[in-house]
């Protein structure tokens, strides 16, 4: 169901955690919920499922007002960081909670909620553990307890707040491409919470960067990458560097030193220069922006050089391929190729 | 199990010793203090109060507690912990549920107050009842005008062991449910149950274990409390006296087999008590130890 946020504000004790933010989450999309902690972005997902209730603003579900809707009416799925499994029910129990405990004119018969309960879990891929007690499972099979049991209830939409928060890295990764999997089959709108800029990146098909209460960019995981519109994403997104640069004349300049960058239609004055690390190369004499390397670390199929730019009095860290030897203290000359400016002001 | 592991190794050689482990002298003279002052202080009191009451043969003490005001005395203690446990029962929950689970304001004012009978002596805690309901008080002419017996009667003494015991189970409950969060509840709301089917079917079986223990203890209490009790009841004997203040009236009348057997059925109460909790908690080993983790 398509779910849409509108002009959304909430103060906590006077402390405003959310300011302002609208959002259209589109039916059967997966959407991540992007920014570092106190952003905001768990409100905004409680907001959506009811377990708060917004200051100013409205909440639809479709083109129904939900605001005003409690969260048992919202019918949403909500599946928690650390699980919140019933722990003294059986996986089976836990899975069909939200239909045995409807009213009896809405509830299924016993045997249908136990069918649906164990194709749930044969989904989630715990055939052959429903006897078992949630503390008898590992983190990552919990969570899928977790994720069988807030489907159970045919949601509207699917919340999950940090879902694999909890859990190692190799566990994140292997769940990450199974909830895109699930989410395929069964086309739930889903929108998760995550701090965790990969898991955003490589799982939704839309990332909302939040940052401070507000909304930063909206926008396909490409191009929250390659378009960063402002300089908190672009900072938080991947990594990056910044030189403070002059334009002058539709010219880059560093230091008094043109850089061999042409920002046409940029107009004159001081500006932050923005680029990651592997968007650039390496250029030959003096031109373009020279350093001296300090440090150089292999990482996987990439070399990363970190340079002292005296005339900027700055570090900067750039990937170069890794047959590409370099020696403490030699110097080096690059050009980014692409990059952003963001004024002061702006 | 860390004990053989210890001992095995000292019995080497001396020199190799795991770092958090002490001399031989230095651990058996600690445990042996320790035992001591078991013995001492819990083990001799309660085999002296034993042995006093079978001095005469069992016969006798059969006969003693088939005195009628004795019997009085043990009726009218089961009545009131019968009255008394299931109240705080409730307002234990309750009030368990509001500290652990909500914001509000007067929070830490409320919890304080609840443990206010802890920290007060008992006797104060009845006096405070004397200065209500007596005939001085406020409340007194209007009560007495309308024929409503609180003080030196029944009302009087559970009004009293409520308060004293108040704190038991909400005290046991606050810690528990603090740290298991609200996310439970939170995850049966979002799945579609009520407020009450949330309670019933998630809060209660998660604070089973804190709440028996809970209930246990505030009922060897209500069974056991003297001081509170002794200044609302009048010690009308055979109406107005229980267990404990009965007890005390045998031994000041040099009726030491008599008082001893009722202090006997006291302690066995308590024992009753620590075993039942002993046996549930190894039987449901494995369920406690779930609802502690996640």
């Amino acid at each position: 169901m398509e779910v849409r946020v509108q002009n959304i504000r909430k103060e906590f004790s006077r402390f405003p955690a959310l300011n302002d933010v609208s959002l259209d989450i589109r039916s059967g999309e997966l959407i991540a919920l992007l920014g570092p902690s106190g952003s905001g972005k768990t409100t905004l997902l409680r907001l959506i499922a009811g377990l708060e209730s917004p200051t100013d603003g409205t909440v639809y579900f479709g083109n129904e007002d939900a605001s005003r809707k409690t969260v048992q009416q919202r019918n949403i799925g909500f599946v928690f960081q650390h699980y919140a499994l019933f722990r003294h029910m059986t996986v089976l129990d836990n899975v069909s909670f939200g239909l045995t405990i409807r009213p009896a004119s809405r509830r299924p018969a016993k045997a249908e909620i136990r069918k649906r309960a164990l194709e749930l879990l044969d989904l989630v891929q715990l055939t052959g553990l429903e006897k078992r007690y949630p503390a008898q499972l590992s983190g990552g099979q919990r969570q899928r307890v977790a994720l069988a049991r807030a489907m159970a209830v045919e949601p509207n939409v699917l919340l999950l707040d940090e879902p694999f928060g909890a859990l190692d890295a190799q566990v994140r990764k292997e769940l990450r491409r199974w909830l895109r999997e699930i989410h395929d089959r069964t086309g739930h709108t889903t929108v998760f919470v995550t701090h965790d800029q990969d898991e955003a990146l490589e799982l939704a098909d839309r990332v909302v960067v939040m940052s401070k209460g507000k909304i930063e960019q909206i926008g396909t995981p490409d191009e929250i990458y390659d378009t960063p519109n402002s300089p908190f994403v672009f900072g938080f997104i991947g990594q990056s560097n910044i030189l403070p640069v002059k334009v002058e004349n539709g010219q880059l300049v560093l230091d008094g030193q043109p850089i061999g960058v042409s920002a046409q239609g940029e107009k004159d004055g001081p500006a932050q220069l923005y680029f990651r690390p592997h968007d650039i190369e390496l250029l030959d004499g003096a031109s373009g922006i020279s350093g001296t390397v300090t440090v150089t670390r292999r990482v996987a199929g990439t070399r990363h050089v970190e340079l002292d730019v005296s005339a900027a009095k700055s570090k900067v860290e750039i990937e170069l391929p890794p047959e590409k030897v370099t020696s403490d203290h030699s110097r080096l000359s690059f050009r980014p190729t692409r990059w952003k400016l963001f004024r002061e002001t702006a | 199990m860390a004990h053989d592991a210890i001992s095995s190794r000292t019995g080497n050689t001396e020199t190799v010793r795991i770092a958090t482990s002490e001399s031989r002298l230095a651990r058996y003279g600690l445990i042996g203090v320790a035992l001591c002052f078991v013995a001492l202080f819990l083990v001799l009191p309660l085999a002296a109060v034993f042995t006093e009451a079978m001095r005469n043969g069992p016969g006798e003490f059969a006969t003693v507690l088939a005195d009628p005001e004795t019997f009085a005395a043990i009726k009218l203690t089961l009545l009131v912990a019968v009255i008394a446990v299931p109240l705080n029962l409730v307002f234990g929950i309750a009030a368990a549920w509001a500290i652990a689970k909500f914001e509000f304001k007067g929070k830490a004012f409320l919890t304080t107050l609840i443990d206010l009978p802890f920290s007060v002596s008992p006797v104060i805690s009845g006096l405070v009842f004397v200065l209500l309901f007596g005939s001085h008080s406020l409340l007194g002419p209007w009560l007495q005008s309308h024929g409503i017996q609180i003080l030196f009667a029944v009302p009087g003494i559970v009004l009293a062991t409520v308060f004293v015991t108040f704190p038991f189970v909400a005290r046991e409950l606050i810690p528990l449910m603090q740290e298991q969060g609200t996310s439970d509840e939170e995850a049966a709301l979002s799945l579609g149950a009520s407020g009450w089917q949330t309670f019933w079917y998630v809060t209660l079986p998660n604070i089973k274990w804190g709440l028996l223990y809970g209930v246990l203890l505030c009922n060897a209490r209500a069974m056991g409390e003297f001081g509170a009790v002794s200044v609302v009841s009048g010690h009308i004997r055979g109406l107005t006296n229980t267990m404990p203040l009965q007890v005390e009236i045998l031994y000041n009348e040099y009726n030491f087999v008599a008082a001893f057997a009722v202090a006997t059925l006291l302690a066995l109460l308590a024992l009753v008590t620590l075993v039942l909790k002993s046996v549930l908690e190894m039987k449901y080993s494995e369920q406690i130890a779930a609802s502690r983790r996640h």
